[in-house]
């Protein structure tokens, strides 16, 4: 489904991917894991066309299409979502109305009509309840007075409505209590489908608890150092990310 | 229709005449006056300024903005439109009514409230007005009497760049109650109006004051609103400037008596060649008074708005309660925002604090925007919506909060239907 191969990406002359390759097939979930500082967040940006990274060599096939051509709103469209690691904050702007706006743009693309308010409010009901959120919520302007658990759990109520075929979950556990991040994984678990494949971004091995991934990554110093299956996790809790840390270029 | 010199009372005529001969000594104002200093006036100077007349039968009809509006006073050139008026049961003692008949039917109500607080001799405008007083609103609800429902009033104007100079009048007593709309919807020939408001709240009064410009660009709109606000009186008012050419309105509120409260906040939407320039004066002259001034401002092309406001603490207004913020978001390069908030205190046990931002469409909300599917000119209309929004909160009678939303959108959906989606 997705296809990253020696990706080069930099931030302001800085390189900071070198060569990234990655394959993600449908179904599958995968964790990418490593130390603050080691491009994790740069590449989820750059999966999701955020501005500001200059790609300086490689390729990215989503679905045999080159992802890194298309808007920010096309990879929407084309089935790729990013949870945020910051959810922002949006002023006047209503949940309701930004969740049906989104949802509404992206059935527009792909030839769907419209879901009115009161369709709307029927197809949010079922999944804003799983996970926690209030019709009070659904009012308030986006994000805008949520606590670090709401924003997030108001992620995965984006995610559930907008259907993705592969998301990016980009560091969806900081800031969460455990209770949180129960909630968290189990609306991200029952988004789990043959369908739709996950990138899962932390820094803790605690979240792949909730969210048991098919396979682990290791990220540092803009490579995958290491691959793994999800036994990999633990050994990284044991001996930390000091061996990748020894492994920087001298 | 000129007026009747010969029959108006003397108080009257030393009013305009006082009016004319100030306005003789200073012209117009200039822009190194303080409060002018980022308006220019020249393209008024080659007005004679004597008020225009209507042109018979072709009136522009009016639709009503707010739907329960109890009273609505139709002004066509400044001059009341009695078809298109209609009046509403009153509390007893209320004068709810155009300045023009109570000037001729009852002109002593008048006396010693016409002219005063609007102090002429600081400011042109005013005196120009006053030199030409002849029509425009009167309200005046007697102690402890609550207007039931909302008044409408409408300005509007008729035939080829007309001038006029509308006078309102409101006086509340003590515990008295109302709510205005004012609506200035000008006409396609363009034109010029000068208009002063002079209100007056007694003690415990509380007074809403709704104000929408939505005139053609042809059109210019200079006010003067000045304001006196009596013992726990609350002044509150909201301005949406949507139209106009060049648009600006003065407010001076002076907080007389200790426990007065004015709510000062508006919303400008500047686009095209237009101007809109808000300059608040605040005067807190006593104890324990509170002051609130919320602007916004969304400026595209080639718009220039203004926001100058200032909170004056003098030195025995202990326990003041001042604030001011102002937030501007500039759509194009060529945009322009001058802010100037200032904080004049001479008190020492006073809470006063302000803000002012100006700015672009946050980044990274437009980006979180697009990366949940929204188009671009989508999302930039969503976040634009949600700060003028942001604004109208501040309205709190729901009926007119829908309204001036209304005209938001309209202004809104016009402008991204034009060139500012292709610039990015």
């Amino acid at each position: 489904m997705l296809e990253i191969n020696d990706l080069h990406v930099s931030v302001d002359g800085r390189e900071i991917l070198k060569g990234l390759s990655l394959s993600i097939p449908a179904g599958e979930v995968h964790a990418i894991m490593g130390p603050n500082g080691s491009g994790k967040s740069t590449l989820s940006y750059v999966l999701s066309g955020r501005e500001g990274y200059q790609i300086t060599g490689g390729t990215v096939a989503f679905n045999g299409k080159d992802l890194l051509a298309l808007q920010p709103e096309e990879r929407a469209a084309a089935g790729v979502f990013l949870a945020f690691q910051y959810p922002v904050e949006i002023p006047g702007v209503p949940n309701a109305t930004f969740l049906r706006t989104a949802v509404n743009a992206v059935r527009r693309s792909r030839g769907e009509k419209d879901l009115d308010a009161i369709q709307f409010m029927r197809a949010v009901k079922d999944k804003s309840k799983k996970l926690g959120i209030t019709d009070e919520m659904m009012k308030r302007a986006v994000n805008v007075g949520f606590s670090g658990g709401e924003k997030k759990r108001n992620e995965i109520l984006q995610m559930a409505m907008l259907e993705p075929s592969f998301a990016i979950l980009d560091e969806t556990d900081s800031g969460l209590d455990i209770d949180a991040l129960r909630v968290v994984a189990d609306g991200v678990n029952a988004l789990r489908d043959p369908g739709r494949s996950m990138l899962v971004i932390t820094h803790y091995q605690r979240l792949l608890e909730y969210i048991v991934p098919d396979k682990i990554h290791v990220l540092a110093h803009g490579l995958i150092r290491r691959s793994g299956g999800p036994e990999l996790a633990h050994e990284l809790e044991k001996t930390g990310y000091a061996e990748f840390d020894a492994g920087k270029a001298a | 229709m000129t007026t009747d010199v010969a029959h108006q009372p003397g108080w009257l005529t030393a009013l305009r005449a006082a009016g004319q001969a100030r306005f003789g000594e200073t012209g117009l104002p200039t822009q190194r006056q303080e409060v002018w200093k980022y308006t220019g006036l020249n393209k008024l100077k080659a007005l004679a300024f004597e008020p225009s007349d209507v042109v018979t039968g072709s009136a522009p009809k009016v639709e009503p903005l707010v739907a329960d509006a109890k009273h609505r006073l139709a002004f066509v050139n400044g001059r009341f439109d009695a078809g298109q008026s209609r009046i509403g049961a009153l509390p007893a003692n209320t004068i709810l009514a155009s300045l023009a008949d109570i000037l001729s039917a009852h002109p002593k109500l008048l006396e010693g409230r016409l002219g005063i607080s609007a102090a002429i001799d600081r400011r042109p405008m005013a005196a120009l007005n006053t030199a030409w007083i002849e029509d425009g609103l009167v309200l005046v609800v007697p102690r402890g009497a609550a207007l039931d429902g909302t008044i409408e009033v409408v300005f509007v104007s008729d035939g080829d760049a007309p001038v006029s100079h509308p006078r309102l009048l409101v006086a509340l007593g003590d515990m008295a109650e109302a709510v205005l709309v004012e609506r200035h919807l000008g006409g396609t020939g363009g034109g010029f109006t000068n208009q002063v408001a002079e209100v007056a709240l007694g003690n415990g009064a509380s007074f809403r004051h709704y104000v929408m410009h939505s005139e053609p660009e042809a059109s210019t709109a200079l006010e003067t609103v000045t304001v006196t606000v009596g013992r726990d009186a609350t002044y509150r008012s909201f301005a949406l400037t949507a139209g106009g050419g060049l648009v600006r309105r003065e407010v001076d509120v002076a907080l007389r008596q200790p426990g007065g409260t004015a709510q000062v906040d508006g919303a400008y939407l500047v686009d095209g060649d237009r101007h809109a320039d808000t300059t608040i004066v605040i005067d807190h002259q006593a104890g324990h008074c509170a002051s609130r001034q919320t602007q916004k401002g969304v400026v595209d092309d080639h718009g220039r708005a203004v926001y100058q406001g200032k909170i004056l603490v003098r030195p025995q207004a202990q326990k003041t309660d001042g604030y001011q913020l102002s937030q501007t978001l500039l759509l194009s390069p060529k945009a322009e925002a001058d802010v100037k908030p200032e904080l004049e205190i001479h008190a020492d046990d006073v809470k006063c604090s302000h803000g002012a931002t100006v700015g672009r469409l946050d980044a990274d909300a437009l980006f979180f925007l697009r990366a949940r599917g929204i188009p671009e000119a989508e999302a930039r209309a969503l976040l634009i919506q949600g700060f003028i929004g942001g604004a109208l909160d501040e309205i709190d009678r729901p009926e007119v909060r829908e309204a001036f939303g209304a005209a938001a959108s309209t202004w809104l959906s016009g402008r991204s239907s034009g060139h500012s989606e292709s610039r990015s």
